[in-house]
C-alpha cells in the first residue's frame, strides 16, 4: 500500500552549487506523479533525496523535511531502512549482470538475508507478473543472466526487481529514455496498472509521457517547483508563465 | 630554361631518396631486433624443455633428494614444501590485497589516504624480493632464532599483496556504477552490495589478478634464502621447521659441482616454469572469457 | 498456485485525482502471503523487522581501511627493521659505508663501494642492451609485423616475463656463461680490447654476463610497457603525419616516438629498477668477486647478490648488520627509482586518456 509524501522546505547542493530551492509540495498515496522540466532542473536530484539515494555521492548534501507517511526520511530512520521502502527504477536498465533473472528479481529480499524459497518463488513470480515478464521469461528464469535479455525487458526486470521488496514507494528516473518507442509503451502501461497499489513518482522529459500516467504534475526549473497541479490543468490552463511557455514548446 | 630549376629538382629527388632509405633501414633494423630478441627467447625455452624432458622421471615427484654422489633422487618433499608455502602467502596476502583493493575502489574516491595507500602499493610492487627476504628475517627469522616456512610464507605473502590490491582496484573499477546504485536503492547494506555485488561482477578480473600475483611468487627464491632455508626432508606440517622450496633446490643444485644435481636442476626449472605457464594459462582463459558477460 | 491479482485495469481516472481517495484494503493486493495482523505482507514485516545493518556496514568499511592501512603498514615495517638492524653498521662506518672498497669480513672491514659499482654497472649495461631492441621490437609489433605473428611474438615476450629468475640463471650458468667465454669474449678482446672494458682475465662469469642476462629479463618490462605507451598515442596523431606524405619512420618519429617519449622514459627506468633489484640470476653468473675493474669480462658483485650470497653464513652482528644496510640502502634506492618510473608512465597514461575522451 503506497503512502503519501510531503517534502517540506527541501534544499539540496552538489558541491557548492544550490541545486534544489526550498520545494514544497505533497505527493498523493497511489496515484502516480510526474516530475518535468528541462535537463539539469533539479527533477533527478529530487527524486533521489526522496530515498537518501543524493547520499551515495559524497558531495551531495540535503536540507529540510520530507515526511514519508508519518516518517520523517532524514530524521527516523536510515538510509537503508528508508530504500526498502522507496523502491527505484533508474534511467538506464541496470540489472546484476552476474545474476539469473530469479536472482535479479528476489535479490532485494536474498541479499537481505530472506531464506524462504517458497516465498521466494511466489514472490518473484508475482513481480515478473505485475511488471507483464513472467510470460517471456518463465523458460529461462534461473538459465538466463539478467544482462543477456533485451533492453526493455531488462528495464522492466528492473522494476519487478524493484517491486520484488513490496515497496510503499517507486520512484522513476525517466525510466523510458533509453528504450525504443514499443519498449516505452509497455512501460507505461506498467505505470498504468500499478499507480493504484503504489505511489508512483516518475521524472520525465517526455510531456505526453507525463499526460499519459500521471494523475499530478510538478513542473521543475532551474532548481525551483514553479507549479504543481493535477495533471490536466498543467497541460491546459497552467497558472505560471514559464510553465506555460515550456509545455508549448518556447524553450527547454 | 635555367639551370637552378633542374639542380633543385635534383636534390630533391636525392632528398627523397634519403629518405626511402632511412625508412627502409629502419624498417630492416626492427625486423632483425626482433629476430635477435627471439633467438636467446627460443633458446632459453628450447635448451629448458630438452633438458629438463631428459631428466625428468617419476621418481623425480616421488623421492627426496638422494645424497652427494648416489644416483637418482627427486624433489618431492620440494614441490610438497613449495605447495604449503604459496598456500600460506595466499591464504595472508590474497584477502588482504583484496580488503586494501575494495577500500581503494568502493571507500577511499578522492581522497589523500587512498592516493597514498595507491603509492605505497606501487612502490611496493618495486621493492626488490631479497628486501623482503631481510625483512622477513628480522621480523620472525631473528626473534625465533630458527629459519621457518611461516617466515617464507610471510615474505612471500608480503609480495602478493601490492598486485591483488591493484588488479582488484582495477577490476570493481569496471563496475557499472548504476549496478552499485541499483543494489543500494533495494535497501541492501552497503557491504552486503560491496561482496555479493561489486566483488562478484568483478570477481573473474579479481581471480585472474590472484593468479597473477600467485604464478609471480611461485617462482621467488631470493626471500626463501634466508627464511624458509631449505630441508632435505619431508616437512608438510611443521610451520616452525625450515622447508624445502623448488626455486631454492633448483638453485642449490645449480650452483653445486654434481653432474647429478645439475641434470636434477634442469628437471626442477622445467617443473616449475610448467606449473607457472598453467597458472598463467588459466589467466588468460580467465580474461578472454571477459570481465562481463552480456551487458554493455 | 496462486493467481496474483494484478491490479484491476480500471479507467484512467487521470482527470479527477487531486486528494488522493482511500484506497481498498491491502488484503486485496498480496497473493501468496496470508495478511499479518497488521495487514503487511511476509515480505514486508521481514524488511522491517531487519536491521539496517548501520553496525554491520561500520565494522566492513574499518575492516578494509585496515587491510588498506596495513599497506603502509608493511612498508613502514621492512623501513623500522631494516633501519634498526643496520644501525650497529651505521654507527661503526657512517657514510664512509659507501665510499670504502675494502670488504674483508674476517678482519671485519666493511665498505659497499664494489657492490655500489656492480649494480650501477651491471644495470647500465642491461638497459644499454635491452632499450634499443625493446624499442625495436614494440615498433615490429605495432606497425610492420604481420598480424598473424603478432600474436605468437607477444606472446613469447610475455613468456618471457613469467619465467623466475631462478631458471635465467640456471641457464646462464650452463649456456650463456661458457658461450660468453669461449666464443663472445675472444671476440670483443679482439676487436674492443683497445677501449679497456674487454681484456684478460676472461672466465665467463663477469659483469658482461650479468648485464646480458638482466637484459634478457627487464626486456619484457621495457617493450610491454612502451608498446601501452605508443598505442596510447591518438590515432589522429599518426594519421595527420601520414596524410602529409611522411614515410613510416618519420611518422613513427614524429607522430609516435615525440608523443610518447615521457612514457617510454619511464618504462627503461621501470625496466632499470627491476634490473638494480635482481639477485638470483646475477648472483649466478657475476663471479661475485667484490673488486671494482674497468674490465667488464671479470667478476664483480652486486648489492643483491651480496646478500643473497653471504646472509645466512655471516658470523658477528656487525657482518649480519653490515648486509643488513646494503639491503637498506638497495631498499631506497628502487623506491626512489620507481617512484619517478611510476609518475612518468602515470603523467603519459593519464595524459592520453583524458585527450581520448
Amino acid at each position: 500500500m503506497g503512502v503519501d509524501i510531503r517534502v517540506e522546505n527541501l534544499n539540496a547542493w552538489y558541491g557548492a552549487v544550490h541545486t534544489l530551492h526550498d520545494v514544497n509540495l505533497r505527493i498523493p498515496a497511489n496515484h502516480a506523479t510526474a516530475l518535468i522540466g528541462p535537463s539539469g532542473c533539479g527533477k533527478s536530484t529530487f527524486v533521489r533525496c526522496l530515498n537518501r539515494m543524493h547520499e551515495t555521492n559524497p558531495a551531495a548534501r540535503a536540507e529540510g523535511k520530507v515526511m514519508m507517511g508519518d516518517v520523517d526520511i532524514f530524521k527516523d530512520a536510515t538510509p537503508v531502512e528508508i530504500r526498502r521502502r522507496v523502491g527505484m527504477v533508474f534511467q538506464r536498465p541496470n540489472p546484476f549482470p552476474t545474476m539469473s533473472i530469479y536472482d535479479n528479481v528476489a535479490s532485494g529480499l536474498k541479499l537481505n538475508g530472506f531464506r524462504n524459497k517458497r516465498v521466494l518463488d511466489e514472490v518473484v513470480e508475482r513481480s515478473l507478473r505485475q511488471a507483464a515478464l513472467w510470460d517471456e521469461v518463465k523458460d529461462d528464469l534461473k538459465k538466463k543472466s539478467g544482462a543477456s535479455i533485451s533492453g526493455g525487458q531488462q528495464q522492466r526486470l528492473c522494476i519487478a526487481r524493484a517491486l520484488a521488496v513490496d515497496p510503499e514507494v517507486l520512484l522513476m528516473d525517466e525510466p523510458a529514455s533509453a528504450l525504443d518507442p514499443v519498449s516505452t509503451a509497455k512501460i507505461e502501461d506498467l505505470i498504468f496498472k500499478l499507480k493504484s497499489q503504489y505511489t508512483i513518482v516518475i521524472v520525465t522529459h517526455n510531456m505526453q509521457q507525463a499526460a499519459r500516467v500521471a494523475e499530478n504534475t510538478g513542473f521543475f526549473l532551474m532548481g525551483k517547483l514553479v507549479e504543481f497541479a493535477a495533471t490536466t490543468k498543467i497541460f491546459t490552463n497552467p497558472s505560471d508563465k514559464r510553465t506555460e511557455d515550456y509545455i508549448t514548446g518556447r524553450f527547454g | 630554361m635555367s639551370p637552378l630549376p633542374v639542380r633543385s629538382r635534383h636534390l630533391e629527388r636525392l632528398l627523397e631518396l634519403r629518405r626511402s632509405a632511412t625508412n627502409h633501414a629502419v624498417t630492416a633494423l626492427a625486423v632483425v631486433s626482433t629476430v635477435l630478441v627471439l633467438v636467446p627467447l627460443v633458446a632459453i625455452v628450447g635448451y629448458l624443455i630438452y633438458k629438463g624432458a631428459s631428466s625428468l622421471n617419476l621418481a623425480f615427484f616421488t623421492h627426496l633428494p638422494a645424497p652427494v654422489g648416489e644416483k637418482g633422487g627427486g624433489m618431492a618433499n620440494a614441490i610438497a614444501g613449495s605447495g604449503l608455502l604459496l598456500g600460506l602467502a595466499s591464504l595472508m596476502g590474497i584477502p588482504l590485497g583484496i580488503g586494501a583493493g575494495v577500500y581503494l575502489s568502493e571507500y577511499a574516491h578522492g581522497t589523500w589516504l587512498g592516493s597514498a595507500v595507491r603509492f605505497t602499493a606501487d612502490v611496493l610492487n618495486g621493492v626488490p624480493s631479497i628486501v623482503m627476504g631481510i625483512a622477513a628475517y628480522a621480523l620472525i627469522v631473528a626473534r625465533q632464532q630458527h629459519f621457518s616456512a611461516l617466515s617464507g610464507g610471510v615474505a612471500l605473502a608480503i609480495m602478493m599483496v601490492p598486485t591483488v590490491t591493484r588488479t582488484t582496484e582495477e577490476m570493481l573499477a569496471t563496475v557499472p556504477n548504476p549496478v552499485r546504485e541499483a543494489a543500494l536503492g533495494l535497501g541492501i547494506p552497503k557491504w552486503r552490495t560491496v561482496l555479493s555485488v561489486s566483488l562478484r561482477t568483478a570477481s573473474p578480473g579479481i581471480i585472474t589478478g590472484c593468479m597473477l600475483a600467485f604464478a609471480r611468487v611461485a617462482g621467488e627464491t631470493a626471500p626463501l634464502l634466508f627464511t624458509a632455508f631449505g630441508n632435505q626432508f619431508w616437512n608438510l606440517f611443521n610451520l616452525n621447521q625450515p622447508i624445502a622450496a623448488l626455486p631454492l633446490q633448483i638453485y642449490v643444485y645449480a650452483i653445486s659441482p654434481y653432474d647429478d644435481w645439475h641434470r636434477l636442476a634442469w628437471a626442477g626449472a622445467l617443473v616449475l616454469v610448467v606449473m607457472i605457464m598453467i597458472a598463467v594459462t588459466l589467466v588468460r582463459i580467465f580474461a578472454n572469457r571477459g570481465v562481463l558477460k552480456g551487458g554493455h | 498456485m496462486n493467481e496474483p491479482k494484478t491490479v484491476p485495469v480500471d479507467r484512467p481516472q487521470m482527470q479527477k485525482v487531486v486528494v488522493p481517495q482511500e484506497r481498498a484494503v491491502p488484503t486485496e493486493r498480496t497473493v501468496e502471503t496470508a495478511a499479518t495482523p497488521a495487514g503487511l505482507s511476509v515480505v514486508r514485516s521481514f524488511l522491517l523487522a531487519k536491521s539496517s545493518g548501520r553496525y554491520a556496514d561500520g565494522a566492513f568499511a574499518s575492516l578494509m581501511v585496515v587491510c588498506a592501512l596495513s599497506v603502509f603498514a608493511i612498508v613502514l615495517l621492512i623501513v623500522f627493521v631494516l633501519i634498526s638492524k643496520s644501525m650497529p653498521s651505521i654507527h661503526q662506518f657512517g657514510w664512509r659505508f659507501f665510499e670504502t672498497r675494502t670488504w674483508d669480513p674476517v678482519s671485519g672491514q666493511f665498505g659497499a663501494l664494489p657492490f655500489i659499482y656492480g649494480t650501477v654497472v651491471s644495470s647500465l649495461l642491461a638497459v644499454l642492451i635491452a632499450v634499443p631492441l625493446a624499442l625495436a621490437v614494440s615498433i615490429f609489433l605495432l606497425d610492420i609485423c604481420p598480424r598473424f605473428l603478432r600474436g605468437p611474438i607477444s606472446f613469447l615476450t610475455e613468456l618471457l616475463a613469467a619465467i623466475p629468475s631462478v631458471v635465467y640463471g640456471l641457464w646462464g650458468v650452463f649456456v650463456l656463461v661458457p658461450i660468453i667465454r669461449d666464443q663472445v669474449g675472444p671476440v670483443l678482446e679482439k676487436y674492443l680490447g683497445w677501449t679497456g672494458f674487454f681484456a684478460e682475465p676472461n672466465f665467463g662469469v663477469s659483469m658482461f654476463s650479468a648485464g646480458v642476462i638482466l637484459a634478457i629479463m627487464i626486456f619484457p618490462v621495457i617493450s610491454s610497457i612502451s608498446r601501452d605507451v605508443m598505442r596510447a598515442v591518438p590515432v589522429n596523431q599518426r594519421e595527420a603525419v601520414l596524410a602529409l606524405g611522411a614515410t613510416r619512420w618519420e611518422m613513427l618519429r614524429i607522430g609516435v616516438l615525440r608523443n610518447s617519449r615521457m612514457g617510454i622514459v619511464g618504462s627503461v627506468i621501470l625496466g632499470l629498477g627491476r634490473a638494480l633489484g635482481e639477485t638470483m640470476a646475477v648472483t649466478m653468473v657475476i663471479g661475485n668477486h667484490p673488486d671494482i675493474l674497468k674490465n667488464l669480462l671479470a667478476p664483480g658483485y652486486t648489492l643483491a647478490s651480496v646478500i643473497a650470497n653471504e646472509f645466512t653464513e655471516a658470523t658477528g652482528d656487525l657482518y649480519l648488520s653490515a648486509l643488513i644496510e646494503i639491503g637498506l640502502a638497495l631498499f631506497l634506492v628502487t623506491i626512489v627509482v620507481n617512484a619517478i618510473a611510476r609518475l612518468l608512465v602515470w603523467a603519459v597514461m593519464r595524459g592520453n586518456t583524458a585527450r581520448a575522451h
